[in-house]
């Protein structure tokens, strides 16, 4: 049988295909050696898919898939968040912010406390809709809240070029993006839990090609491939990291070929260089990680929020209990925290994992309804 | 956050191309990928595309699978 391209193929159906799925399983089987072996998936969108597709029931019982620090909104420092909520207090600031920030705990309050206190705070789909509010509310300042990776960041560079070429002088971005190559090498540095080989996020990768795992491979001996988010590419992705093990080999594959490319989106890395410099910055669970984050640029300093209006943080304060910094270094999972599904749900959520519908404790919550007994 | 769903583009209206999912269409910033044509699959993420569907390599890796799937098939037959 060819399979041909047809109108109706629309890829993501094809990739969920069950008798593709099969075959990939049966050639994991095939390959299997029985060695215990841990795979972290980094990107928080792999763990959704991952349990939305049940693939974990599907594996062999010694392969081991860890969730990494790959979810954004779980990976924000607590004072980035009592920065935003501060700012939200102010009589002139709108807050303009993707929906999953609003849950998100600081230190005393949240972003959605103080909208129902009469905080002016809008939730946008794109940046670019931050933009037009501030056009049409010329007498605030409005604050976009500029959260994500490699894949969100040339986004919100071209919303500030944009800022630039309209001469708006009421909208700034309060920076908390992040890079991962870092992050990465922090968690292989901390040595606190043994990784065989890593599943590498397809959209940070469509952004910054493939040669940024490099070291991965080279420095530190692990293999990594980067992978689509249908359940056939992961389990492919899963099977071209086995047959590394099996070899002893460590290099970077990209199973992701339709929308993945070597060198990257040159265009968006273009944008990103321009708008933004990297900064040592925070990772919630992890501490400061070198040149892990990105500031805006001088170039474009007009836009920075933190070189337009002061904020005064309270003294941040931790959420007692919550094992959200562990989990995301993949040492602990929402099964060893206390708080998980008895205090802490996506209703009221103690730490940032359980917001974010991409964070480990949210996803165990919605996938494994056996673990809210 | 790193969501970014497949969609085919409609329409092109300077830089911003209306797409298409399963009958639900939405509005994708193109700056980030300038060459692309209607027709074209796109990657959205937060209202901007960020990158272009290769469609050569996805129908390749279909074919493959498509392939191993019919021998694990055949072999089950005989």
């Amino acid at each position: 049988m060819t399979i041909e391209k047809s109108d109706s193929m629309n890829y993501i159906e094809e990739y969920r295909d069950s008798k593709i799925t099969r075959a990939i399983l049966q050639e994991i089987f095939r390959h299997n050696k029985f060695i215990n072996t841990n795979y972290m998936e980094i990107c928080g969108g792999h763990t959704v898919a991952i349990f939305k597709h049940g693939l974990r029931d599907t594996l062999p019982a010694n392969i081991k898939l860890l969730s990494g620090p790959g979810c954004p909104v779980c990976v924000t420092d607590i004072s980035f968040i009592d920065e935003a909520i501060e700012l939200a207090k102010k009589k002139n600031v709108i807050i303009a912010t993707f929906g999953d920030m609003l849950r998100v705990p600081g230190s005393y309050s949240s972003l959605m406390k103080e909208k129902s206190t009469g905080a002016d705070i809008r939730i946008c789909y794109s940046a670019m809709d931050s933009l037009k509010i501030a056009e049409n509310n010329p007498d605030k300042e409005v604050v976009f809240i500029g959260v994500g990776f490699e894949t969100t960041a040339p986004a919100i560079g071209v919303t500030i070029k944009t800022a630039k070429q309209k001469r708006l002088q009421n909208f700034s971005v309060l920076s908390s993006h992040k890079t991962m190559p870092n992050a990465i090498r922090a968690l292989l540095d901390a040595d606190e839990v043994a990784i065989n080989g890593f599943i590498c996020p397809g959209h940070v990768s469509a952004i910054t090609g493939t040669t940024m795992y490099d070291f991965v491979a080279k420095e530190y001996n692990i293999p990594c491939v980067i992978s689509g988010f249908e359940p056939s590419d992961i389990l492919e992705t899963i099977l071209m990291l086995m047959k590394q093990t099996n070899t002893g080999e460590a290099k970077v594959e990209n199973q992701y070929t339709r929308g993945v490319k070597k060198e990257g989106n040159l265009k968006a890395l273009e944008i990103l260089n321009d708008v933004f410099v990297p900064i040592d910055i925070k990772w919630r669970g992890i501490g400061l990680i070198p040149s892990s984050g990105l500031g805006i640029s001088r170039r474009y300093s007009e836009f920075d929020t933190r070189k337009k209006i002061k904020i005064d943080l309270p003294l941040p304060k931790e959420i007692s209990g919550c094992i959200c910094g562990e989990i995301m270094r993949g040492v602990k999972t929402p099964k060893d925290c206390t708080l998980f599904a008895k205090v802490c749900n996506p209703e009221n959520p103690q730490g940032a994992c359980m917001v974010s519908a991409e964070g480990s404790c949210g996803t165990y919550y919605r996938y494994m309804p056996d673990m809210k007994k | 956050m790193c969501l970014a769903i497949p969609m085919k583009i409609i329409k092109i209206e300077d830089n911003l191309a209306t797409a298409e999912i399963s009958g639900a269409k939405y509005k994708a910033n193109i700056d980030l990928v300038p060459d692309v044509k209607i027709g074209e699959y796109i990657i959205v993420h937060a209202g901007f595309a960020i990158e272009k569907l290769d469609e050569e390599s996805a129908m390749e890796t279909l074919r493959i699978w498509q392939d191993v799937a019919d021998f694990h098939d055949n072999r089950e037959k005989r």
